[in-house]
């Protein structure tokens, strides 16, 4: 089984609890803990997909105890000081232009086309990626490809950005969750080319 | 999660006196002492400045809302030309409106609702949200039960939410699993055909954006 973060689809979850009139923060705390990680992020001191993981590296029981902000703040204090921040003489890098985004140029053309059946490999059983453990080991089709992207598995520790390309992979209810599938219903995926290999065409549409 | 703890900063104008004493839950006073203590940090290093921290906090409390969200689906319900632009390129149409967005912008995917199909947003893995367009995540987007339940089904979850789906509507749910955030565009609501841009942004909730509701409809 994949880390508790990973949710989709899991059982043994209630009702989802809605609260009326929400602040947009519960506690100043909460807004500062935002705030730092934006700084943290903006001015490059960490990347996004390593505070992710931070987030995900969290004891099972303790990640679904927490509170959201609870679990930044926990990211961030693990990555700040893992990344040195915290220290002595730390010199932050320049920052990047403002509104720095996540596309990048890939170094190969895309793989798959739009219409392409694709199947979603084994999701792997360590390290960071963003292929939803319910996805994994099933067939989809290719809806959109959206270009190349930073890849989060590596850049998540420390390997690079390394571009993929990323695609909008739709996965049929029936696919995913078998005999219990709600009708008529489908999940859309944003998937990176090394998540994906070719499939078949489904015998049953 | 329960309303405001522990809280004692007169800095961001809040009262606070709700008359509950908050400060006997443990994990809560802590997450408050951990936040100072390294906020406290990073400006004793000189890294940061606490006044960026009041100004992002500001940004997202007054001016990052759903509002944003709703102008651009109120200009695509009238806007025939626009609507086609948000559809293939949002990034691009949504500049045109000139929103109080903030500085801090992942590309946006705007999804169409349309006669027979419903769509619906989450993030299964973290909790990544439109933030540009909707301002932050209410809790239940955030919590485990949503983010599990919602790719398996979504048809019990929107009924919870108060909204039911002929058995013969296809529900697509997208799982923001990488940098693009996802939008819904809600369907215009019938009996708003003579309502202007501005009466139709009313009509336009953070849920019909989320597309736990449709436009129009009372809050789940």
């Amino acid at each position: 089984m994949p880390d508790v973060h990973d949710l989709g689809g899991r059982a043994g979850f209630g009702r989802v609890a809605v609260e009326r009139d929400e602040p947009v923060f519960h506690a100043a705390w909460e807004g500062r803990v935002l705030g730092m990680v934006y700084v943290a992020l903006g001015g490059g001191w960490v990347n996004v997909d390593t505070f992710r993981r931070g987030v995900e590296r969290m004891d099972a029981v303790r990640y679904l105890a927490a509170s959201y902000y609870e679990r930044w703040l926990t990211s961030l204090e693990t990555i700040l000081s893992e990344a040195g921040v915290l220290a002595r003489g730390y010199a932050p890098p320049p920052p990047p232009p403002e509104n720095r985004r996540f596309e990048r140029a890939a170094p190969r053309p895309p793989r798959f086309a739009e219409g392409a059946h694709v199947r979603a490999r084994a999701r792997k059983l360590s390290g960071h990626t963003r292929l939803p453990g319910y996805a994994s080991e099933r067939r989809g089709v290719v809806a959109r490809v959206r270009g190349g992207f930073v890849y989060p598995d590596t850049n998540a520790h420390g390997e690079g950005e390394q571009p993929q390309h990323l695609y909008t992979v739709r996965f049929e209810a029936r696919e995913l969750w078998g005999e219990a599938a709600e009708p008529a219903a489908c999940v859309h995926v944003d998937l990176f080319e090394p998540y994906l290999e070719p499939a078949e065409r489904p015998d049953v549409a | 999660m329960s309303h405001d703890p522990d809280e004692d900063d007169d800095d961001h104008g809040h009262d606070h006196d709700d008359g509950h004493d908050h400060a006997d839950d443990p994990a809560l006073a802590r997450n408050k002492l951990r936040a100072e203590a390294l906020e406290s940090l990073l400006v004793e290093r000189g890294l940061l400045r606490s006044e960026a921290i009041d100004a992002i906090v500001a940004r997202y409390e007054q001016e990052i809302g759903p509002l944003n969200g709703a102008r651009v689906v109120a200009r695509a319900w009238v806007d025939a030309a626009f609507k086609q632009r948000l559809l293939a390129d949002a990034p691009a149409a949504i500049a045109e409106l000139d929103l109080p967005t903030g500085g801090r912008q992942a590309p946006i995917v705007v999804v169409e609702n349309t006669p027979g199909v419903h769509n619906v947003v989450v993030c299964t893995l973290c909790s990544c949200y439109p933030s540009s367009l909707l301002g932050l995540p209410p809790v239940w987007y955030k919590s485990p039960p949503y983010r599990a339940r919602v790719v398996r089904e979504p048809r019990a979850v929107l009924r919870e939410f108060g909204l039911e789906l002929p058995a013969s509507d296809e529900v697509r749910v997208w799982d923001s699993s990488a940098e693009l955030r996802y939008m819904v565009l809600p369907e215009r609501p019938a009996g708003a055909e003579r309502a202007s841009e501005q009466q139709l942004s009313a009509l336009v909730t953070r849920d019909a954006l989320i597309g736990v509701a449709k436009a129009g409809a009372p809050r789940g």
